[in-house]
C-alpha cells in the first residue's frame, strides 16, 4: 500500500472512532445508552496505529476504555451501537455494554473492567496460538494504572519466561482514574524497569497514527526476530472525565492547559491536515469520506434505537456451554 | 476389577485424556517436580513433555488468567494447586474473569478449563493449608464445582471435567488420596451433576461431602449393627447442584443431617438445609441438622485440631439424638487415625 493510501486508511479509522464517540456524547443525554462510558477520545492514534498494523486474524484484548480499539479492529459500528443501546441484535445482547465489548470473529477477544485482569488472559491466548501453530499474534492494551497491579508484572514475567509472542501496549495517560503517576510510583521510569526483562521495549508520545503504525510494525518484527514479547509504552492525553462523556477540567486535579497543549496535535486533526497538505488529497474528497462514515454511524444508531431488547429469558442464556 | 488409589485414579484420568486429546495440558506450581503434587502428576512430563506439563512462577492469579486465555483459544488446561488455600490468590480471575467470560462473549468463547485444588488436613497443616472453600466457588455462577470422594469418582469425574466445555473447580481431599477401590482401566465418565448413594438406608439421610463421606460410612457401619439404617448421599457436584437424590432420600427417611467438610456459616450445608426445607418441609420429622468445622481458623496443635474437625463420632451422636436413641458404646470401635497413616515431616 502506498503511503498516501495508508494515511487515508488511517484517517478513515481515526475519524470513525472519533465520530462514534462524538455521537455517543450527542445521544447520551437521551438516557437510552445506560452503560458507563469510558471514552477513548485522545487515544485514537494508538488504537488505530496498532490495530492497523495487525493482521485481521490477530487477536487483541482491551480494557473498559476500548471504544477506539474495538472500532479500529472490527469497523463494526452496527454491533458497537447495538451493544451501547443493549439491544437484541448485538452479539452480547446488552450483557456487556461499553465496558465489556467482545467480537471474537474479528479477533477482538474481550476486555476487563478490573484493571490489568485481561493481561494474563492475553498471555495464555498467545500460548495457545503458539501451540496450535496458527501464527496469530496477541496484542493487549492496558492503561498506566495497570502497571501498578501485580497481574501486569506477573504476566510480563510469564510471557518473557515462556518466550511468548505478546505485544504489550501500555496506553499511558498519566492517570489512574484521577490519581497521577507521582502518587502511585516508587520508581522513575517504567521502560527502564521493563527493559530488565527478556523482552523488547519501545516508547513514543506520538499522536500521529502513522508513527504508531510504523512503531507497531517494528514491534512485530522484533517479536518475530527475537522470539520474545515486546512492551510498547505510548503516551496520550485523556480528553474527557474518567467515566462519562464530559470534560472535567474544573474538578481541580488537572488543568485545561494540559489538554490544550495535547489538543494542538490532536490525532484526528493531525491526520486530516496530513492527508490534505502532505498528500494533497482534495478537501472535498476528505469531506466525502467523512460524510460516508457519518452516514454509517447514523444508520447504526438508528438500527440500534429501532431494535428490540432481548426477551427476558435471555438473562439465563450463555452461562454454561454444552 | 483391579484396584487403584484415588491418587492413581487422578493420574490415570489426566494421562488418558492427554493421550487422547492434544489440547489438554497440565500446569501449576510444583507439577513436574520430584514430588509431583503427592504423585498425582507422576509420569506426565516424561510422557507428554515440558510443553504439556510444566511448572510456573508463583503467580496463581495470572496463571489462572493464562489458563482462561488458552481455553478460549481452544486448549483444555488443567491448573493444579497443591492447596485450595493458594487458589484464593486467583479469586480475581475466578470471580471476575473465568466465571463470566463465556456469558459476556455472547456464547462465542467456551472456557474448558479444570482447576484442581487439594484440601490439606492434619500434622499441623494449620489455618492456611487446610481450607475447603468450595462453597465460595460454588456461589459464583459460571463455575462448576466437583468434590470426588471415591477413586472411581476421582477418575470418572476428572475425565468429565476435562471434557466439559466450562470451567470446573475440582476439589480433592488429601486424605482421600490413599483410598483404594475398583476403578475401570479404560477411560470412562461420571456425569457432572449426578449424586451418588454411597450407602443405602431407610431410617435417616446423611448428605456428606468429600472426606466427611468416609466418616459417614464409618458411622453407618457402626449404627447398622444396632439396626439403624443410614442412607448416605454424596452430591459429588455441588455447582450446579442437582438435588434430586437428596430430596428423594429425605422424602423416604424424613430425617436429614448434612455433614460438610467445611465451615457451616453461609456454606454448602446451609444450601442443602435450605433446599431440603423448601422441598421436603411436610416430610421432615425433625429440623435439618448440620455438622461441619468449628467456626474458627484451623489450629495447628493436635488436641485443638481434633476439636476443630467433626468425625464419625460426631455423626453417630447427631443421628442418635435426631432419632431419639441412647448413645452407642463406642469404646471398642476403631476410628480412622491420621497418626497411623502419616508421621511427617511434610
Amino acid at each position: 500500500m502506498d503511503t498516501r493510501e495508508l494515511n487515508l486508511e488511517l484517517y478513515r479509522k481515526l475519524y470513525l472512532a472519533r465520530r462514534a464517540e462524538e455521537k455517543i456524547r450527542e445521544h447520551y443525554g437521551e438516557n437510552e445508552m445506560k452503560t458507563p462510558m469510558h471514552m477513548s477520545m485522545g487515544e485514537e492514534a494508538i488504537a488505530v496505529g496498532v490495530c492497523h498494523a495487525l493482521k485481521a486474524e490477530d487477536q487483541v484484548f482491551g480494557t473498559y476504555r476500548s471504544h477506539a480499539i474495538y472500532l479500529a479492529k472490527t469497523l463494526n459500528t452496527d454491533d458497537f451501537f447495538a451493544e451501547m443501546y443493549g439491544k437484541d441484535i448485538a452479539l452480547l445482547k446488552g450483557k456487556g455494554g461499553s465496558m465489556h465489548m467482545c467480537a471474537p470473529d474479528h479477533g477482538f477477544m474481550g476486555t476487563s473492567a478490573i484493571v490489568a485482569s485481561a493481561i494474563p488472559v492475553a498471555v495464555g491466548a498467545s500460548f495457545a496460538n503458539r501451540k496450535r501453530g496458527n501464527g496469530k499474534l496477541v496484542a493487549v492494551f492496558f492503561g498506566d494504572g495497570a502497571i501498578d497491579e501485580g497481574a501486569f508484572w506477573e504476566s510480563l514475567n510469564i510471557a518473557c519466561l515462556m518466550k511468548l509472542p505478546v505485544l504489550f501496549i501500555c496506553e499511558d495517560n498519566g492517570l489512574a482514574v484521577h490519581t497521577p503517576v507521582s502518587k502511585r510510583r516508587g520508581y522513575a521510569s517504567i521502560t527502564n524497569i521493563v527493559a530488565q526483562f527478556s523482552c523488547s521495549v519501545l516508547e513514543d508520545n506520538a499522536t500521529d497514527a502513522e508513527v504508531i503504525y510504523k512503531l507497531t510494525h517494528k514491534a512485530i518484527d522484533l517479536i518475530k526476530t527475537t522470539g520474545m514479547p515486546c512492551f510498547m509504552h505510548l503516551r496520550y492525553y485523556r480528553y474527557l472525565e474518567h467515566v462519562g462523556v464530559n470534560e472535567d477540567f474544573d474538578a481541580g486535579y488537572r488543568a485545561r492547559e494540559e489538554f490544550e497543549e495535547w489538543y494542538r496535535r490532536d490525532p484526528v486533526k493531525l491526520q486530516r491536515d496530513k492527508v490534505l497538505h502532505r498528500f494533497g488529497v482534495k478537501e472535498d474528497d476528505v469531506i466525502s469520506i467523512e460524510r460516508e462514515i457519518d452516514n454509517q454511524i447514523d444508520r447504526s444508531i438508528l438500527l440500534a434505537k429501532q431494535a428490540p431488547f432481548a426477551e427476558c429469558s435471555e438473562l439465563y442464556e450463555g452461562v454454561f456451554g454444552s | 476389577m483391579r484396584k487403584i488409589s484415588y491418587c492413581e485414579a487422578l493420574n490415570e484420568a489426566m494421562a488418558q485424556e492427554m493421550e487422547g486429546d492434544s489440547s489438554v495440558f497440565v500446569y501449576g506450581i510444583g507439577v513436574p517436580d520430584h514430588k509431583r503434587v503427592f504423585g498425582s502428576t507422576a509420569g506426565l512430563v516424561e510422557k507428554f513433555g515440558p510443553e504439556r506439563c510444566f511448572d510456573t512462577p508463583l503467580c496463581e492469579d495470572s496463571m489462572t488468567g493464562f489458563g482462561l486465555g488458552a481455553a478460549i483459544n481452544g486448549m483444555r488446561p488443567i491448573h493444579v494447586h497443591i492447596r485450595v488455600d493458594f487458589l484464593l490468590l486467583a479469586m480475581n480471575q475466578l470471580a471476575n474473569m473465568v466465571s463470566s467470560y463465556r456469558y459476556v462473549s455472547g456464547g462465542k468463547l467456551n472456557v474448558p478449563m479444570v482447576i484442581r485444588g487439594v484440601i490439606g488436613r492434619g500434622w499441623g497443616q494449620g489455618f492456611q493449608h487446610s481450607k475447603s472453600m468450595y462453597s465460595v466457588f460454588a456461589h459464583i455462577p459460571g463455575l462448576k464445582v466437583v468434590l470426588p470422594t471415591t477413586p472411581r469418582d476421582a477418575k470418572g469425574l476428572l475425565i468429565s471435567a476435562i471434557r466439559d466445555n466450562n470451567p470446573v473447580i475440582f476439589i480433592e481431599h488429601r486424605w482421600l488420596y490413599w483410598q483404594e477401590d475398583e476403578v475401570p482401566e479404560e477411560p470412562f465418565t461420571i456425569p457432572l451433576g449426578e449424586a451418588n448413594f454411597l450407602h443405602e438406608g431407610s431410617d435417616i439421610t446423611v448428605v456428606a461431602t468429600s472426606w466427611m463421606n468416609v466418616e459417614a460410612l464409618k458411622a453407618a457401619e457402626i449404627l447398622s449393627r444396632r439396626g439403624v439404617s443410614v442412607e448416605i448421599v454424596d452430591p459429588r457436584t455441588i455447582a450446579p447442584l442437582n438435588d434430586n437424590l437428596i430430596i428423594s432420600s429425605v422424602e423416604k427417611t424424613g430425617y436429614c443431617i448434612v455433614a460438610d467438610n467445611d465451615w457451616l456459616h453461609c456454606g454448602f450445608s446451609a444450601e442443602v438445609a435450605a433446599r431440603v426445607s423448601e422441598k421436603c418441609f411436610g416430610k421432615l420429622r425433625q429440623p435439618v441438622y448440620r455438622i461441619g468445622f468449628a467456626s474458627t481458623p484451623c489450629p495447628t496443635v493436635r488436641n485443638l485440631e481434633n476439636e476443630f474437625y467433626p468425625n464419625a463420632i460426631t455423626i453417630i451422636r447427631a443421628i442418635e439424638k435426631m432419632l431419639g436413641l441412647e448413645p452407642t458404646d463406642l469404646s471398642k470401635e476403631e476410628f480412622y487415625s491420621h497418626e497411623k497413616r502419616f508421621k511427617g515431616p511434610f
